[in-house]
């Protein structure tokens, strides 16, 4: 890689490089550098719905999965200032959910749970919604658990059949707002489209029926070192 | 039902880009959307059922179940509920024996709480099958009841409580305008149509958009963004196919300016349009108008083909050769954050209008991912005065940072509420001479996402340095309970609005609205207002559009300017309150088994 062809920015006093039109939470990744994110995943379009990846450009916030590096930007990003918000939003995706780790299969794996565990979250300072949301077990090979739901996206904008959406939103709002499953089309799916669904949810809201706990507590993505940990330690050199 | 619904898709050329006015119809045809016309959309449109689910769902107007023959809306904005909208509830709920957001069993009438449909002048008001109902009282609900039941229909509806309707016979309605000041740039009296256009078409486009520039002309919807140098943007995106659209979805409560614009003075807004689309070339304009404002549509169409008839829509405008330039009325169905301007084109293109990650920018990538300029209507309009006059002389009004003249919608507690065409810079007091304003305890400027502020600052003036505004002025007078009637209630609004994408703009204003009814209840402690204000900016840095990044402005400003109202409800020498009713917590339990609480304090 030549770094000639490549744009030259900062994040928090280190020099990075990015490709043209890269964004800078991708960019990051490459220069070894964690900036949280839920919603964002590679490969699909960005939603800059999480807002967890929020980074500060000329003292302003932007979502680090959607603004493209620009040449001689300097990007803040592990800041006491940013590190709060970033747990107080993964505290609000906790008491407005239902999210009880000791009993999901996701444990582990979730990032969720990975990312409150890295920004150091203890008991959140809000208080609990407790909000009553739903369960759909009707399809053979998956299970829709809305309790555990952030509402990154990642399934509205990964999960295709014939090229139609499984996963949409419903409602709007803080309080009736929920994804609902296309019931024909996720009754549908195969054995490996199953799988790919529970892997591109980042908490244990969809579930690939019949495979609880395969890996067991321990051994999972996130058991041994926390999340981001796998960015920061491959640096790319270059 | 198959082949009505077939051929309303065949309308719109089963282009799921117009999948809006294909709801719009069938909504209006069945007064909900039939699960298997959510099955033929899916399968035309070749999308799954969930994907029209979800557009469906995010508006408003667009239900799954019957909102009854006669659906009544009845406005709930916080000026309703000052205004007697309890009264006019009751009186439903009475005479139809029916709660609130339910329909009769037999289908002929649904009565449902809706957000604010710009009507604060004239409240309480209320939207009949989209004909608006103003100044209702219990008796006139008795009224209209029995002329529902008579089966009659919304111009004789709307005569059984109102003989003398206003306005022109395409728009026969309840509703006044209530202009109580006109302006030099708006509602004067010199405007002769075309005459801007054909001054336009004598310059070159870049001649025009200078002039713009010169003017200083600012967005007048609310964000302030000057409209030449959007212009000039557009321009630079160089694109082949570009679109003009006309921001008409004024959802701000308490603001009613634009509604009053489209009906005095469409012929303004339009030229408006042709002068930007000649500016920018674009060949096709579209407006979005918001549903409550569809009483108007047929006359505004009707204005559109007397403009065509002149020459001043159409190909060759006014003799022009090659200056092509059309306008279509783009309806919308019920959501205040289509307001925002990219979630207005998310809207257009038959989606969800939930707000675009910037960049890019409409301005590149904007309808139909082509270059697109966004403006207020009250914009559009300065434009043709900025053109007529020039530039220096528009500048001659207002302030160095806001030049020209501003329309405010002013009503609450006031003796003339209504539209005053204003200088930017005028102050608060003198507003409230104006308009004849008693013993204000508080004003709300810029409607819920704008600032409140008490009687210490009733000297700064309305401009975009000082008090910014889109148009909303509500004037609170003393007697009313600023924490319950309007910041509670401007919470549930942005709860209801939100579009709910950004995780804290969904979840936080709950949390915070919460917060406030523990405190509004009696439980609050001293703390609970230090931590309601530290978590209500968290949203201002995170959030993705204005409304988001706004929402939490009622709780943030009241707590800056009237923070006694909250220690007044607070325990102030508790440190903890639990809020916990143990008579309520078993409440459902007890009813359930049959059994008497039995709770020894």
């Amino acid at each position: 890689m030549k770094k000639a062809e490549k744009i030259t920015f900062k994040i928090d006093e280190k020099t990075c490089y990015a490709w043209p039109g890269q964004s800078i939470v991708d960019a990051a990744r490459d220069n070894g550098i964690y900036i949280p994110s839920l919603c964002h995943v590679e490969g699909l379009k960005p939603a800059g719905s999480c807002r967890i990846c929020n980074v500060t450009v000329n003292g302003r916030n932007m979502t680090a999965c959607t603004a493209p590096v620009g040449e001689g930007m300097v990007v803040e990003n592990d800041t006491p200032e940013l590190n709060e918000l970033r747990k107080t939003i993964v505290e609000v995706l906790f008491v407005s959910g239902n999210h009880f780790c000791p009993s999901c299969e996701k444990s582990g794996n979730c990032e969720l749970q990975a990312v409150a565990y890295r920004y150091q979250m203890m008991v959140p300072q809000f208080p609990y919604e407790f909000p009553v949301k739903g369960v759909d077990a009707r399809p053979d090979l998956i299970l829709h658990d809305r309790n555990r739901c952030i509402m990154c996206k990642r399934c509205v904008r990964g999960i295709e059949k014939d090229g139609k959406a499984v996963f949409s939103f419903e409602g709007r709002g803080g309080e009736h707002l929920q994804i609902s499953m296309d019931i024909d089309l996720a009754s549908q799916l195969s054995e490996e489209e199953a799988f790919e669904a529970m892997e591109i949810c980042p908490v244990g809201a969809i579930l690939k029926k019949e495979r609880g706990f395969a890996i067991p507590i321990g051994e999972r993505k996130f058991d041994k070192a926390p999340i981001g940990s796998e960015i920061e330690n491959s640096v790319e050199q270059d | 039902m198959k082949e009505t619904i077939q051929n309303v898709i065949e309308k719109y050329n089963r282009d799921r880009n117009r999948l809006m006015d294909i709801l719009i119809a069938i909504q209006n045809m069945h007064q909900h959307i039939p699960e298997d016309a959510v099955s033929i959309i899916a399968d035309q449109l070749g999308i799954s059922k969930v994907d029209v689910k979800q557009t469906i769902t995010f508006y408003h107007f667009f239900t799954l179940t019957p909102v009854g023959e006669y659906a009544v809306y009845l406005n709930d904005s916080a000026v309703a509920n000052i205004k007697g909208r309890a009264e006019v509830v009751q009186a439903f709920e009475d005479e139809l024996g029916i709660p609130f957001n339910s329909v009769t069993t037999d289908g002929l009438i649904g009565i449902w709480d809706t957000a604010d449909i710009g009507m604060n002048d004239q409240e309480p008001a209320a939207l009949i099958n989209g004909t608006v109902f103003t100044n209702l009282t219990s008796e006139k609900v008795k009224s209209l009841i029995t002329g529902m039941r008579a089966g009659k229909d919304m111009l004789e509806l709307m005569r059984v409580i109102d003989a003398e309707l206003d306005g022109p016979e395409l728009l026969s309605t309840m509703v006044k305008n209530n202009i109580r000041q006109k302006g030099a740039v708006l509602f004067s009296d010199a405007y002769e149509v075309g005459y801007a256009l054909r001054q336009a078409i004598n310059r070159t486009p870049v001649e025009v958009v200078d002039e713009v520039k010169r003017s200083n002309l600012r967005g007048r919807g609310g964000a302030g963004f000057p409209a030449g140098l959007k212009w000039d943007f557009c321009r630079q995106s160089r694109g082949e196919e570009v679109y003009v659209v006309c921001n008409a979805d004024e959802g701000e409560p308490g603001t009613f300016k634009d509604r009053v614009i489209l009906t005095e003075l469409p012929k303004l807004l339009f030229e408006g349009m042709a002068i930007a689309g000649y500016a920018i070339g674009a060949k096709q304009g579209i407006v979005y108008l918001r549903y409550e404002y569809r009483y108007m549509l047929e006359y505004l169409e009707s204005i559109l083909q007397e403009l065509r008839e002149l020459n001043l829509l159409g190909k060759n405008i006014a003799g022009k050769a090659g200056f092509d330039f059309d306008i279509r009325i783009q309806l919308g169905a019920g959501a205040y954050v289509c307001g925002e301007e990219t979630a207005l084109i998310e809207s257009m293109e038959g989606k969800r209008g939930e707000p675009r990650n910037r960049p890019p920018f409409p301005v590149q990538t904007g309808y139909l991912n082509k270059p697109t300029v966004v403006n207020n209507v009250e914009t559009l309009c300065s434009v043709v005065q900025v053109i007529t006059e020039g530039a220096e002389w528009f500048k001659s009004f207002g302030t160095s940072d806001s030049s020209g003249t501003k329309l405010l919608s002013i009503s609450g507690d006031c003796k003339n509420p209504g539209i005053y065409a204003v200088e930017w810079g005028v102050t608060i007091q003198k507003l409230m001479r104006r308009t004849g304003a008693n013993n204000v305890q508080a004003v709300q400027i810029g409607g819920p996402s704008g600032i409140c502020i008490g009687p210490d600052q009733f000297d700064r003036g309305i401009a975009f340095e000082d008090l910014a505004t889109g148009g909303s002025v509500i004037f609170i007078s003393e007697e009313r309970d600023l924490l319950k009637d309007f910041v509670l209630n401007f919470m549930n609004f942005f709860i209801e609005e939100s579009c709910g994408s950004c995780g804290p703009c969904r979840s936080l204003n709950v949390i915070l609205r919460n917060k406030l009814l523990k405190i509004l209840d009696g439980n609050g402690v001293e703390q609970d207002i230090d931590e309601l204000y530290k978590w209500a900016g968290v949203g201002r840095s995170v959030n993705r559009c204005g409304l988001g990044q706004t929402a939490a402005n009622p709780i943030l400003t009241t707590i800056e300017n009237f923070r006694h109202l909250y220690e007044d409800l607070v325990q102030m020498n508790e440190s903890f309150v639990s809020a916990f009713d143990m008579e309520s917590a078993v409440a459902e339990s007890c009813e359930v088994v049959g059994r008497e609480p039995n709770l020894s304090r």
